[in-house]
């Protein structure tokens, strides 16, 4: 049944054996018990690393919540970190529900911010009102075009679309490189690889309350309600879900599966796409950067927004807080990295650490819920 | 590009493409064994960084190279025993798992290194061995007497690996319970002894990769393999679970990655256009893997846990 048991949904789980009251007090919590499960062994493993390099497990934790969440302008930083986290998240869930794995975002982030802006380029003029919404669809586009190339390999040539989204993750970053470099590279400066300063009526207006919070977030928060609703409140999602849970019988019932996965590759690199225009023009320096590398561009945000996803179950609502908790690893990382002089790549490994866990304790969920009254619904294929 | 068609160029493009292949091949070999054994193992990228810092450090607390590549093989050894303990013990979603293990190794690896050695400082990495007479002939002599210790190992586990898994017992067990577990089961074969010891072996031919990575360059920095591992799973696919086919697809990878350097080396590509042909190798595994998506010779049981029914 693929990847259907990470999703933490209580399907086929009835209650036809007896069952004790402590176990049916428990049992809506199942669900609950994996991420909280991958959160506390992350956190303990963390707590091990940091206790080798000399620091206060303790002080090096509440660094990084104050610097997360610790005041008003931490709280826009942190919510601003966490919009391509949600963005691709919803998308993970997307393709992870059709039994697609894109590991692709940062692919699709970038040819996403590529096509935004170029857009942003070639409509300096139009009214900001018409603007902002044109470079995200036009980063949706561009980020749908990436991952619908590895979909429809997948679904008609059928490539392992594990290694073509990680190889077109590659070709993006050469891309990147080579636009800004040659194409795209501000004109007469010194060789910098990045853009001009893209046109101000592209750039997301900020929201009130004097932070750095941006249009972004209502933006990420609407695509994760029209992926909820993509998913579970339409005939497309019905059939991607379908496809994802067993294809052999969904190609049985006439649903056109090569159709699905093409689709739900595209819909996941348009989500992706999106995050690419709203790290562009939510910038402070309204540019497209390449210099560093294209991860320095996307934050390994084609990443991490799959531990988002895997986090919040795989559901689009729950991916948003679940971001907002990751977003808040990694901007208070920094903070905890100037107190206690540990390094914030700490925060990308321990990421590592909570997928692994996620991952990783399906079986043990499955315990419990076969404990608490369910039939255990679980299928391991990958 | 008339300078790139001498023989002295083309021969140190080969020869260095046989060295570049190197770290894809060591990579490539072991995931082939994990592989056989049902067990797909996305995490290489991941334990190859470990590989590559445990060598570097070791090389440079140490001076020895040797020492390196034990503390590579060694670091590759741990993550096997964590790897297979989360695939055959907890039964993890392979494919994602493996992202996990990927992230982990690159921001462990960027951890240790910021902590422990701050700013780059280069090691004596490794050198190429002197075969007297033989590596003085002349073409032959460079093209294939003048690499390193690793780069022969490589090769020759090349036969090895054919021998193991077709003309031996464990082999046979491996290719067993990447078949068809139950059977294998019911004749007495231990499932996920095998599997772990195929897992551990691969891991540590992967942090063995790693090191000779970091000391064939001398250096550690962040993301030092650079989505090598995972070309160097794509290269199972390529090489058809065959150790000679994945010799093959290394071998054509390192010659690629070589002309790529020896021609913007010779400035018949330049400025931004290096970067299109930096491409080659991604677009070419996506090429490759179109062409082999028939998919011959996939173990059965790939990525699919094996549990007893009772």
């Amino acid at each position: 049944m693929a990847l259907g048991s990470l999703t933490g949904d209580d399907e086929g789980a009835t209650p036809d054996v007896p069952v004790g009251r402590l176990a049916r007090l428990l049992r809506p919590f199942v669900g609950v018990a994996v991420p909280a499960f991958a959160a506390i062994a992350a956190l303990i493993v963390g707590a091990v690393m940091l206790l080798t390099f000399g620091a206060n497990p303790l002080v090096a934790y509440g660094e990084l919540v104050t610097g997360a969440f610790g005041s008003a302008d931490n709280l826009a930083d942190t919510a601003v970190r966490a919009m391509p986290l949600a963005l691709v998240g919803v998308g993970i869930c997307i393709a992870f529900r059709t039994d697609v794995i894109n590991i692709g975002g940062e692919g699709q982030i970038i040819l996403g911010a590529i096509a935004a802006t170029v857009t942003s380029m070639a409509f300096d003029d139009v009214p900001r009102v018409l603007l902002v919404p044109m470079v995200v669809v036009a980063g949706a586009i561009g980020g749908g075009f990436w991952g619908a190339i590895p979909g429809a390999l997948k679904a008609y040539a059928g490539v392992n679309e594990i290694l073509s989204t990680i190889m077109m993750n590659i070709v993006a970053a050469h891309l990147l490189s080579f636009l800004l470099q040659d194409l795209l590279i501000e004109p007469g400066a010194i060789k910098i690889q990045q853009t001009r300063r893209l046109s101000e009526n592209a750039d997301l207006p900020l929201l009130p309350g004097g932070t750095r919070l941006h249009i972004g977030v209502l933006i990420a928060i609407l695509v994760a309600v029209l992926g909820y609703l993509l998913l579970f409140r339409s005939a497309l999602g019905m059939r991607l879900r379908s496809v994802g849970h067993n294809p052999d019988a969904s190609q049985y019932a006439g649903m056109a599966v090569k159709k699905s996965i093409t689709q739900a590759l595209a819909f996941s690199g348009a989500c992706c796409g999106i995050a690419g225009a709203v790290l562009v023009f939510g910038s402070e320096s309204h540019r497209l950067i390449g210099e560093g590398g294209a991860a320095a561009f996307t934050q390994n945000a084609g990443f991490n927004g799959i531990v988002a996803a895997l986090f919040g179950a795989l559901h689009p609502i729950f991916t948003v807080p679940a971001s907002f908790l990751f977003g808040g690893m990694l901007t208070g990382g920094s903070d905890m990295q100037r107190a206690t002089q540990v390094p914030a790549a700490l925060v990308v490994s321990l990421n590592g650490v909570v997928v692994v866990f996620v991952v990783g304790s399906l079986r043990l969920r499955d315990r419990l819920r076969t404990w608490a009254g369910g039939i255990a619904s679980y299928g391991g294929r990958a | 590009m008339s300078d790139f068609f001498t023989v002295s160029v083309l021969v140190a493009t080969l020869a260095s493409g046989i060295r570049l292949a190197t770290p894809f091949l060591l990579a490539s070999l072991g995931e082939t064994i994990g592989q056989r054994s049902g067990v797909l193992n996305l995490g290489v990228e991941g334990v190859m960084l470990i590989g590559a810092y445990a060598a570097y450090i070791t090389a440079l607390r140490t001076g020895s190279v040797t020492a390196g590549v034990v503390a590579a093989m060694a670091a590759g050894a741990a993550m096997g025993v964590v790897y297979a303990f989360i695939t055959v013990v907890m039964h993890a979603t392979q494919g994602i798992s493996g992202i996990g293990i990927f992230l982990f190794g690159l921001g462990f690896t960027d951890l240790l290194f910021r902590q422990q050695v701050g700013t780059p400082v280069p090691i004596d990495g490794l050198r190429g061995v002197d075969l007297g007479w033989l590596s003085e002939l002349p073409v032959v002599g460079e093209l294939l007497f003048g690499h390193s210790v690793l780069t022969y190992v490589a090769f020759a586990l090349v036969p090895v690996v054919w021998f193991a898994m077709n003309r031996t017992t464990f082999g046979l067990n491996v290719r067993a319970v990447g078949e068809t577990p139950e059977a294998a089961d019911t004749l007495g074969v231990r499932v996920n002894v095998v599997r772990t010891q195929a897992i551990i072996i691969g891991n540590v031919m992967a942090g063995l990769a790693g090191g000779t990575l970091a000391l064939d360059v001398g250096i550690f920095q962040q993301n030092l393999t650079s989505g090598q591992g995972f070309i160097a799973v794509a290269l199972v696919y390529f090489g058809a679970w065959r150790s000679s086919g994945v010799m093959a697809g290394a071998l054509l990878f390192g010659v690629v990655s070589s002309t790529v350097l020896q021609l913007k080396t010779l400035g018949v590509i330049v400025g931004a256009s290096s970067t299109i042909a930096a491409m080659a190798p991604a677009i070419l595994t996506i090429v490759v893997l179109v062409l082999v998506s028939r998919r011959i010779g996939a173990p059965s049981a790939l990525t699919v846990p094996f549990e007893r029914d009772n």
